[in-house]
């Protein structure tokens, strides 16, 4: 089956984010496709590379990247949800003229057209709010 | 590729932004094209109260960026009115035209559509 994930959760506010990760490594075990992973709403901050939790606790952007590297997943997070809530690539900070930026690959920052993309061309899109 | 989405709107428009986040994904989707409809459940039935005013928590207002709706083709809007009634919300109060359904119709609304998507 062709899954895509739409993201809302905060990622460590709320278990949403986890539950995601979680669903998303189980789909790929069992031999299902993720089409792509869209993150809206609060959940445009695990898209955030600067994110530093302790060491014994999970670090869900290095996860969702190592996951991305293994299984060629498309990571993409709303650019207007994640400007205004400071998560910015290389050009995005140029063009805005911030100092920094905090948004790399795989993680791109695109469109909603991309999450309506991902529901109908997937068999299932789930929510995790 | 035009398919039959159901948006439901279940969240109350201000002290959360995903009201006003589902919003920007249903006029992204009738810009595709998409046949859109869209239900008002629970607490997102304050989304459609006609006198709104966020100005005053530095907010913009729900209701008046619903206005657009029609020009995109988005006319079929529909409540339940058990939720009315529980709220104590009169329809005559609400911004936009309604289509009022009972509680045990919204499953049937839903298998009339392809997609389906709540915020």
């Amino acid at each position: 089956m062709k899954f895509s994930l739409l993201i809302l959760a905060s990622p460590y506010s709320q278990q949403g984010g986890l539950s995601a990760l979680k669903f998303a490594q189980t789909c790929l075990n069992q031999g299902h496709q993720i089409y792509r992973v869209f993150f809206y709403h609060e959940a445009v901050q695990t898209a955030s590379f600067l994110q530093t939790p302790q060491q014994d606790e999970s670090n869900l952007h290095q996860l969702w990247c190592e996951l991305a590297e293994q299984h060629k997943i498309d990571l993409v997070t709303c650019i207007a949800a994640a400007l205004k809530r400071g998560v910015l690539d290389k050009s995005e900070a140029k063009r805005y003229e911030k100092d920094g930026f905090n948004l790399q690959q795989p993680f791109e920052l695109s469109g909603l057209g991309q999450l309506l993309d991902a529901q109908i061309n997937s068999d299932q899109l789930i929510t995790f709010a | 590729m035009t398919k039959k989405i159901l948006i439901i709107a279940r969240s109350a428009p201000y002290g959360s932004s995903l009201a006003r986040e589902g919003l920007d994904y249903v006029l992204t989707s009738a810009a595709y094209d998409q046949k859109i409809c869209l239900l008002f459940l629970g607490d997102g039935l304050f989304q459609l109260l006609k006198e709104q005013q966020p100005k005053q928590i530095n907010l913009k207002s729900q209701i008046g960026a619903m206005e657009i709706l029609p020009l995109y083709d988005i006319e079929d809007l529909f409540v339940v009115e058990e939720d009315l009634l529980e709220r104590n919300i009169k329809q005559e109060t609400l911004g936009m035209e309604v289509k009022i359904i009972k509680r045990s119709e919204v499953s049937q609304l839903i298998n009339t559509q392809e997609k389906v998507l709540s915020f």
